[in-house]
């Protein structure tokens, strides 16, 4: 006892365990879609401690970094699995962000107060896209050379300085040795950095406090709980209570994960493409080349909007301002209820359209482009900006149940 | 000093012109990261315009040079060679031209600056071999139209003596045409346009 009072003169040790785990009240209705968050978190450990190992054997040289991962597949005492954790880690992460953002769209977690929350977590995201983009080009194989050639080249689009910004980011004309170099560097850099945000986004999450199914706010409810008399009644102590409950979260998701891991590792070419078997080769283009699924509903918004005046801009604005706008829900959402569980039949009807065009967007990405699945693109991206761009008069008109005073079960 | 002497104009303007020199010093920092990101010396040089002496190309005949690790080719075409691309043009994925496979100034029949000469990167737009120059006149692998032009051993693409693709064939496109300009009427500066894009 006298070495943590030691401890807390000199550090809030017992201060921030309290304000953040032990007497943070969160609200104790949260269900299946609040494990998203903690597995986020677990993911990116998992990708930072095995991203570090992976760079203690691995050669970022245009020469030597295809050969560097055949040798951590094939010479490196377990080096298969730690690849492999890295690889599935990356698709993992998505999945389970992709969740996490969706448990927002579901219970208005965006809304007043938490805009800044929600602002925080989408730069997050699209660090997270950049990351995982620089790392896709690391085992220099057919598709991480052609991929990165597309990608870049969306820079060259711009008008004016497009070409001298696309020379730029690569350090050459073409993808080559500089860029492997430099996209090495910063994708060793970013999930520090990724590690960063998300500390600031807890830290504005633990200010405002967590959103939970029923859209009600705890804090404006009455007081007093079996820990504290002016705690919120329907908040529990974060931990024990949901450190446990997160922990049986972790559980489920490693059986999925681990099945990934040691059963289906390429996922039949989507976790890892088929052409990336092979080596770059700058004189020979692949003859379909697909981003990851990740990335491909937005890959599929860039080439349904047709190119002007012989410029590819305009679709890039389009992929851009797809990203874009995701940050302006907070204000594009007027219903007065937060929670889909008060929100009326309009609503639902629109997210599921949107769910459903994200969805095939997605699949079309992967998809070689024939006019019947560009149009059925052009239709899936005019109802992705559709669902935003409508959203401030949907949601007002819909009509929505009343909210009860506390939260259910 | 007192509080009440304190001149708070003059402890604002301090702390503006001090800011503003920091920013500029910030930004003189800052130039050498970006600029670093630019290519390097050696990769300038690996990319730099090639030079192409074209005075003892005879006609029909090619020449090829390496510019940024391509091939490509200079093809001194003949009076026949010329006349017959109008002859082929309803054969042809996109005779005149359309997609921006060359730059402006080579937007026509011969895609050329000069329609003697032919400049293009012999690189196969299909799936990027490099296809063979096939000069002779209807030979018993390529049938009696043929009246010269490029055949890609892959996967079997043509293209005409203007590199331009035909129907028909794995290759989406015309041959590339890269930036050049004639240095004088027997030298050819390949990768560079003179300013004239």
């Amino acid at each position: 006892m006298s070495m943590l009072k030691w401890f807390d003169d000199r550090y809030p040790l017992t201060k921030v365990w309290n304000e953040h785990l032990a007497q943070y009240y969160a609200p104790k209705n949260f269900n299946f879609w609040y494990f998203m968050g903690s597995l986020g978190m677990l993911v990116l450990v998992n990708q930072i401690l095995t991203g570090v190992w992976l760079a203690m054997m691995y050669k970022p040289d245009a020469s030597l970094a295809f050969g560097s991962v055949e040798y951590i597949m094939r010479d490196v005492d377990w080096g298969w699995l730690i690849r492999y954790l890295h690889s599935t880690g990356a698709s993992a992460f998505f999945i389970v962000i992709y969740l996490h953002m969706f448990r927002g769209l579901l219970y208005g977690s965006y809304r007043k107060p938490r805009e800044l929350l929600w602002i925080i977590g989408v730069v997050i995201y699209i660090v997270m896209m950049a990351t995982a983009f620089m790392g896709y080009l690391l085992p220099w194989g057919q598709m991480s050379y052609w991929g990165a050639q597309v990608i870049i080249n969306l820079f060259s689009a711009v008008p004016v300085v497009g070409e001298e910004l696309g020379v730029w980011i690569r350090g050459d004309y073409v993808v080559s040795d500089a860029t492997l170099n430099r996209f090495f560097a910063l994708h060793f850099l970013l999930p520090f950095l990724l590690a960063g945000i998300v500390f600031v986004h807890i830290v504005a999450l633990h200010k405002v406090g967590s959103n939970n199914p029923d859209g009600v706010e705890i804090k404006k409810g009455p007081k007093g709980n079996r820990w504290s008399e002016t705690a919120p009644a329907d908040g529990i102590p974060f931990h024990p209570y949901y450190s446990v409950k997160d922990i049986a979260g972790i559980a489920g998701f490693l059986f999925l994960f681990a099945a990934a891991v040691f059963f289906a590792p390429e996922m039949g070419g989507y976790f890892l493409e088929h052409p990336n078997f092979e080596p770059a080769n700058p004189l020979k283009t692949p003859e379909h080349i697909a981003p990851v699924w990740y990335f491909t509903p937005f890959y599929a918004i860039l080439r349904a909007v047709p190119s002007f005046a012989g410029s590819a801009f305009p679709g890039v604005v389009a992929m851009g301002a797809a990203i874009v706008l995701i940050f302006f829900l907070p204000w594009l959402d007027r219903s007065p209820v937060k929670s889909i569980r008060y929100k009326g039949t309009l609503f639902k009807v629109w997210l599921a359209i949107f769910v459903v065009s994200f969805i095939l967007l997605g699949w079309l990405g992967v998809q070689p482009a024939t006019p019947v699945l560009t149009l059925l693109a052009q239709v899936c991206t005019f109802l992705y900006f559709a669902f935003f761009l409508l959203m401030p008069i949907y949601s007002k008109m819909d009509k929505t149940k009343p909210v009860p005073e506390r939260v259910t079960k | 000093m007192s509080a009440d002497g304190v001149d708070l104009k003059k402890r604002r303007m301090l702390t503006v012109a001090t800011s503003v020199v920091g920013a500029v010093g910030a930004g003189y920092v800052v130039y050498p990261f970006l600029a670093s990101w630019a290519p390097s010396e050696k990769a300038k040089a690996a990319g730099a315009p090639v030079e192409a002496d074209i005075s003892k190309l005879e006609p029909g005949q090619l020449l090829r040079v390496k510019w940024r690790g391509k091939p490509v080719w200079i093809v001194r075409r003949t009076e026949r060679n010329l006349s017959d691309l109008a002859k082929l043009e309803d054969r042809l994925t996109d005779p005149a031209s359309d997609m921006p496979q060359q730059p402006d100034y080579c937007k026509n029949q011969a895609r050329a600056r000069k329609p003697e000469f032919l400049v293009a990167v012999g690189i196969c737009t299909h799936l990027g071999c490099s296809p063979t120059y096939r000069p002779d006149m209807a030979p018993a692998d390529l049938g009696p139209e043929w009246v010269g032009g490029f055949f890609c051993p892959c996967h079997g693409s043509r293209f005409d003596l203007a590199g331009r693709v035909f129907r028909g064939v794995p290759a989406p496109a015309n041959l590339v045409i890269p930036p050049y300009y004639y240095l004088s009427d027997t030298r050819i500066l390949v990768g560079e346009d003179g300013g004239a894009a």
